[in-house]
């Protein structure tokens, strides 16, 4: 069985909300996490902006799903690499995202969120072997 | 009476909000919707643009995107004034003619 695990990475690259696919590529990311495969995620350019603080939706009456990213990590998702450069142009910090986590085999509580530079994105995306960018 | 021009898409995605800024005359106003809104955040590459376009024409953001997005009018660029669905409306009906920048 391990032999059968591949490494997948998605590639979050739009802003949610005002087209559809941020709300599928998490869609496609929990299927996925039903087939026991090494998943990470990123989030680059705007892309950012799906895992912003403070999403409220009550306004604009559409339905708020970033809750469903602090869920990634109870079934085993625990890499989310953000893009660096992406946050700077965007004028935006850490603090302006999500404080995703998850539970290590001891239950302690880690930071699933990795804040990794253009430079080394491209070296991860090199290791994998499925790329799914949306 | 002027125009009244709608952006709603991201400006670091698409180069519809430049394409609006620079065909936009002196006195018009823009309103950003969707996901445009992310365009009147403080310190973006597009920021300074922005901040130049609030000197001569009247820039407005749609609270309700926004909100959505994670960020309120403390989040965005001095001179932008944020509206309601009321004041798009509003905004809709005091100009002349309203240009959407797809």
């Amino acid at each position: 069985m391990s032999e059968s695990i591949k490494k997948f990475m998605f590639v979050n690259t739009k802003a949610p909300y005002g087209t559809v696919y941020a709300l599928e590529s998490l869609e496609v990311v929990l299927i996925s996490a039903a087939f026991d495969q090494d998943v990470s995620l990123v989030f680059c350019d705007d892309g950012v902006f799906q895992i912003s603080n403070n999403q409220n939706t009550e306004a604009s009456g559409m339905k708020n799903f970033s809750n469903a990213y602090k869920a990634l990590g109870d079934y085993d998702i625990n890499k989310l690499y953000v893009e660096k450069e992406s946050l700077e142009e965007r004028g935006l910090t850490l603090d302006n995202i999500m404080d995703l986590t998850y539970e290590d085999e001891d239950w302690a509580e880690k930071p699933s969120i990795k804040l990794v530079t253009r430079a080394e994105l491209a070296d991860l995306m090199d290791e994998q072997d499925v790329v799914i960018s949306s | 009476m002027a125009m009244l021009h709608t952006v709603n898409k991201s400006p670091f995605e698409r180069n519809s909000l430049n394409s609006c800024l620079t065909k936009s005359k002196e006195g018009s106003s823009i309103l950003l919707i969707e996901d445009a809104v992310v365009g009147a955040l403080k310190g973006t590459k597009v920021a300074d643009d922005l901040t130049a376009a609030i000197a001569n024409k009247n820039v407005y953001v749609l609270g309700s995107d926004l909100n959505t997005r994670g960020f309120t009018e403390a989040d965005i660029l001095d001179g932008i004034k944020t509206v309601d669905y009321a004041g798009f409306v509003d905004l809709v009906a005091e100009h002349s003619n309203v240009q959407s920048w797809l």
